[in-house]
């Protein structure tokens, strides 16, 4: 009898209420585990020359201007590419978190440019799980450059170019994102018969994050083969292939790079893109990219549990 | 015998009652402010968990990095991306105690001045912090814990790269809001 109560007793010490350190342990295990949605795949929305899976915040403008230079195998008495400047304008906007669109012009070939994006599906881990964020992307681009050839009967039509993408990306760690972008581009107007109508491509994409601001991105677009036969002003057509860094800094985000491409919209890189890396026609080129808030993110209330308190500590 | 027995019901009763003055709660609040003359950046957590044990005086705190709201969503994202990097370390905690002037009765109104004092860790980083705070009890089964106190950046070796210096404080203002229950 005396026994089990010294035994009961002790039990009932061991049982004593814990101190602090238990009382955070406690904290923790009535924790639910969160899910965690992978953020900042990409620093912008585009990842060289093509789009990432990124959208920007809703109610978030963002101001793109893009440069591409002449070709650096121009030499010194082009500059080295860089007497013979393209620029592409554009503003971009986030109607929701995932819905983007946007609208650009670039000087070359005097196109106007517009564009959906939808992201449709986000990597998460945690407490649900998800390995990629996929998102959809579609653009139309209008060439009003003058018809080579007034006399003939010129259509609207024929101006028209349309890309859709399926944007697919997985960010493999905090450094390492890759992308996948599978593309067709439509062209309504060919040179030849033997080229064809739509184009398919395969895109891939790469970034390494050197430190928190820099990283370093690669793109590759795999045109399959068959499709486009005709030269372009007298050169096959390529591959587009980009490598660039990416530089961050508060609101900005700038973007250098060399390409074979000189175009800046799917359309033009994807389909005519005629420098040949080995051969030195490469172009230096950057994107800026300025966001502007224009509402506070504040007002969703998506990720918001429970109010403002109702009276602010005294030393407010 | 008996006394056994006394000391035994007594170190029950002295358990339930101290259990019983555990407060607790999953949605404080916690907003940090940086001032400068640049720009104004405050960010808020409505997700904060709480425990304090009114018998003992120890306190703890813990919330997810995440859940802190910025105005601009791109100011949310570099705060977890470069800053306090969510991923490697996704919480904040306190864990240390409250001393009183005389002992605190949650259940009955009034108003406490304490001292609070403990560990801090943020970005991993542990810090000894100490500041003064109000528990106000409305006798009717709410304490609300209320601090204000500021911390450095640096102290926890997080890095702010020169281009934004001008934008970010070095000391950041912490208020702290938690509206407890009885567990």
């Amino acid at each position: 009898m005396r026994k089990s109560l010294i035994a009961f007793i002790l039990t009932l010490l061991a049982a004593w209420p814990a101190r602090a350190q238990d009382l955070l342990d406690l904290l923790n295990a009535t924790e639910e585990e969160p899910v965690e949605y992978a953020f900042a795949t990409f620093k912008t929305t585009r990842l060289i020359n093509g789009h990432s899976v990124e959208t920007y915040s809703g109610k978030e403008l963002l101001f793109l201007i893009s440069h591409r230079f002449g070709r650096i195998n121009g030499g010194a008495s082009e500059f080295f590419g860089l007497d013979n400047a393209t620029i592409r304008l554009g503003l971009e906007y986030g109607i929701t978190d995932r819905l983007g669109v946007g609208l650009g012009r670039s000087s070359f070939e005097k196109l106007y440019d517009g564009f959906v994006k939808y992201k449709v599906l986000q990597q998460k881990s945690g407490a649900e799980n998800f390995p990629v964020t996929v998102t959809l992307f579609s653009s139309v681009a209008i060439k009003t450059l003058e018809w080579p050839e007034p006399e003939r009967e010129n259509y609207f039509s024929s101006r028209m170019y349309y890309t859709f993408q399926t944007l697919i990306a997985r960010k493999f760690s905090e450094g390492f994102s890759l992308q996948l972008s599978p593309t067709l581009v439509h062209r309504n107007l060919v040179d030849s018969l033997a080229d064809a109508n739509d184009v398919f491509a395969l895109g891939v994409g790469a970034r390494q994050k050197i430190t928190g601001s820099l990283s370093v991105n690669a793109e590759y677009f795999y045109v399959f083969p068959g499709q486009i036969s005709s030269p372009l002003n007298g050169e096959t057509v390529q591959n587009a292939l980009s490598i660039g860094l990416d530089l961050e800094t508060g609101g900005h985000v700038f973007q250098l790079h060399m390409t074979n491409s000189r175009g800046m919209i799917e359309k033009l890189f994807v389909t005519e893109s005629t420098g040949n890396w080995l051969d030195g026609d490469i172009h230096f080129g950057f994107n800026i990219s300025r966001v502007f808030s224009l509402g506070s993110s504040e007002g969703k209330g998506e990720k918001r549990k429970g109010d403002a308190p109702a009276e602010a500590p005294p030393s407010w | 015998m008996r006394n056994i027995m006394l000391v035994a019901l007594l170190a029950i009763s002295v358990q339930a009652a101290q259990a019983q003055n555990r407060w607790f709660t999953k949605e404080g609040y916690v907003r940090f402010y940086s001032h400068t003359p640049m720009e104004d950046i405050e960010a808020k957590n409505y997700q904060v968990n709480s425990l304090v044990d009114f018998s003992t005086g120890d306190m703890a705190f813990s919330m997810l990095m995440k859940s802190f709201q910025f105005e601009k969503a791109l100011m949310e994202e570099h705060f977890n991306e470069k800053y306090v990097e969510s991923a490697k370390f996704p919480k904040a905690t306190f864990e240390g105690k409250y001393v009183a002037g005389t002992s605190i009765d949650p259940r009955k109104a009034g108003e406490h001045k304490v001292t609070v004092q403990g560990k801090l860790t943020i970005h991993g980083v542990t810090r000894d912090v100490q500041t003064t705070g109000v528990f106000k009890a409305d006798g009717n089964g709410t304490v609300v814990g209320t601090a204000v106190f500021t911390v450095k950046v640096a102290d926890y070796d997080i890095k702010v790269p020169g281009v934004v210096k001008d934008n970010i404080a070095e000391s950041i203002e912490i208020s702290v809001k938690t509206e407890y229950k009885p567990m």
